[in-house]
């Protein structure tokens, strides 16, 4: 643990010093410069500190709620998109693009806004569902509403680009490709409300997740609420994931490899898998983040291209290492 | 029908960033990264005939050319994308450069429909139907007279069609002429990025219709050295590259008027870029950006206003 902790540090602290142009650090913080004339602050405060906060908060959001889903629905290949909630998002995205919706809330443009009403509306859903299957159903139930509400969402969203014209259907593909180069702190402070509630259901949850992932029955024997547990772990999880994906797009992998590495290194108790994956989703993000935004500079690369080519090839080494 | 070279080929990326861009690209220069290749002029469709009588133009670039050339009444049929000029709403709709309907394209009977280059499947059906095409790609701004001339030649207009396209070249060499004896700045040609925030932006790299465009008004392009025709950048790019001056460009209904200066207002977020200082950022909004056509000298005008408005003045 200690580890993953220095790691995500490690990241935290370094990857602002790092990226396509040299930075002096005298510079960054030196007072006597107006901060409008100084570049080299502008680049530490403007675009680097706000995607490395970025990517930590997301990081560990989809990380956490990969654990998260992967306890409850006892599937090792549910990830924070399997409800839903992603597609909830991307469709909200890409209405408010396509829609030229232009709206603010708090210093939070539209387009954040809609994403996250879209998660939160395909949360809705999900937990609509879940609560109106009748108690010991299988988790397969719920993971079958899940898989089918995110096809109807992703058919309503190819509807809706295919209504685009081109220029909002370049940025359709552009926001669903991800970035974590937010601009401001305003997404960043917006996205940590949902985060900061769903980490408090997360703190619920380790001992719960232990006895789920045997299997309900068994946890319910042990003295736990299942249909309660299960609200919390839903609405938690879904709420890291909306938060997560209307601060940066969907970012694919993080949310399910993440929790997969972790679980190698530390073990199947939710007590340390939790914390353990906010840590090196956190790390690991930051880290794509600069591949992302160094390896073609001053060229961008969307780093959801870089989670998923790190991510793919690492997710089936460890499918085929396990069989 | 000859391929298309291996230079061509190889530069065609399977992500889906390139598929959109070549969406926007074809509307505007080709998504090729080489320079005009002798094997690969415009036209060379099938056979050539007669002069046609029943024209049918996918894109809006060769829809204004044929206006320009006196060409129009022959119109059979036009792209979904065609907005000007406005006598285009009259006519029929037959998709556009991804989505082309076969189906109607046949049920106009026409006699020549005139494709861009990437549309292989069209290009196909098309020669299985036996119906004479007319193919072109744009990469740069010179390709624009050259494909007007070559179709002016196919549709039997090719003295109006020279005399439209020396007349943009003229006019293109007096704004050149015009802005000369100024210093060329250090221009940021956005085409598109998130509205009401820093993200997501797209750039014009070293080559391009807006590129060519930017350098004839005066501009030199900050992203001039990535041979690439859009560039996804970062505000940490943005900083370091440090332009003189930011255009960017909004089409069609992606932008309302009362909205312009909240959106150069954004640009605010980053004051030490000298174009932030100066106030030098301007948002410009219209379809002759997006659509390489007779309309090209109004985009370039426009440039060389917002470039160097000195040379305007008065």
């Amino acid at each position: 643990m200690a580890g993953f902790g220095s790691l995500a540090l490690a990241a935290c602290l370094l990857a602002p010093l790092v990226g396509s142009t040299p930075i002096r650090l005298t510079a960054v913080f030196d007072r006597s410069i107006p901060f409008a004339d100084n570049v080299d602050a502008q680049i530490f405060f403007v675009a680097r500190l706000p995607r490395v906060l970025a990517a930590t908060i997301v990081g560990s959001g989809l990380a956490l709620a990969g654990v998260v889903f992967q306890a409850l629905l006892r599937n090792p290949l549910a990830s924070p998109d399997t409800l839903g909630v992603s597609a909830g998002a991307a469709l909200g995205a890409v209405l408010a693009i396509t829609f030229n919706a232009d709206f603010s809330l708090l210093g939070v443009s539209a387009i954040p806004l809609a994403t996250l009403a879209g998660s939160l509306g395909a949360l809705a859903i999900v937990y609509g569902l879940s609560a109106a299957r009748r108690r010991g159903a299988s988790s397969m139930v719920l993971l079958l509403a899940g898989v089918t509400l995110t096809t109807l969402l992703g058919a309503l969203t190819t509807f809706v680009r295919y209504l685009a014209d081109f220029t909002q259907t370049l940025q359709t593909v552009r926001w669903l490709m991800g970035s974590l180069d937010v601009g401001s702190y305003g997404p960043i402070a917006a996205a940590l409300v949902p985060l900061t509630l769903a980490c408090a259901g997360f703190a619920t949850l380790p001992r719960v997740l232990d006895l789920l992932s045997i299997g309900a029955e068994s946890a319910s024997a042990r003295g736990v609420n299942v249909p309660r547990a299960e609200k919390i772990a839903l609405a938690s999880a879904s709420l890291a994931t909306g938060a997560a994906v209307s601060l940066a797009g969907p970012l694919s992998f993080v949310g399910i490899i993440v929790p997969h590495l972790v679980r190698l290194l530390v073990g199947a108790d939710h007590r340390l898998v939790l914390p353990a994956a906010a840590l090196f989703g956190s790390a690991f993000l930051i880290g794509c983040d600069l591949v992302a935004r160094t390896a073609f500079a001053p060229a961008e690369l969307p780093v959801g291209v870089v989670t998923a080519i790190i991510g793919g090839p690492v997710f089936l080494w460890l499918l085929f290492r396990r069989q | 029908m000859a391929a298309l070279p291996p230079a061509v080929k190889g530069t065609r990326r399977a992500s889906a960033a390139v598929l959109a861009w070549a969406l926007l690209a074809a509307l505007q220069t080709a998504p090729f990264a080489q320079p005009v290749a002798a094997q690969n002029r415009p036209g060379a469709g099938s056979a050539p005939a007669a002069s046609p009588r029943r024209i049918v133009s996918l894109i809006p670039a060769t829809t204004e050319m044929l206006f320009a050339m006196g060409a129009a009444d022959r119109l059979a049929g036009v792209g979904s994308y065609d907005r000007f000029p406005p006598e285009v709403e009259r006519l029929p709709r037959v998709g556009g450069l991804l989505d082309p309907s076969v189906e109607r394209i046949l049920s106009l009977k026409p006699d020549l429909v005139i494709v861009y280059d990437t549309q292989a499947e069209l290009k196909g059906q098309l020669a299985r139907a036996r119906i004479p095409i007319f193919r072109y790609a744009h990469r740069g701004l010179p390709d624009i007279t050259e494909t007007l001339r070559a179709i002016g030649v196919r549709v039997g207009a090719g003295p109006e069609a020279d005399a439209a396209a020396s007349r943009i070249e003229q006019q293109l060499a007096a704004i050149k002429a015009r802005v000369a004896q100024r210093p060329r700045l250090k221009t940021l040609l956005v085409f598109g990025r998130e509205p009401g925030t820093l993200r997501q932006i797209d750039a014009s790299g070293g080559y391009g219709f807006l590129h060519d465009v930017l350098e004839i008004a005066g501009g030199i392009d900050v992203l001039a050295d990535l041979k690439r025709q859009s560039v996804q950048l970062s505000t940490e790019s943005i900083l370091a590259l440090a332009p003189e001056v930011i255009i960017e460009l909004h089409y069609g209904s992606s932008m309302r008027a009362d909205r312009l200066d909240a959106e150069r207002f954004v640009w605010n977020a980053l004051p030490s870029v000298p174009a932030v200082k100066s106030k030098r950022v301007h948002v410009l909004v219209g379809d002759e950006f997006v659509v390489p056509g007779p309309r090209i000298v109004l985009a370039a005008e426009r440039f060389a206003r917002a470039l160097h408005p000195d040379a305007y003045a008065r």
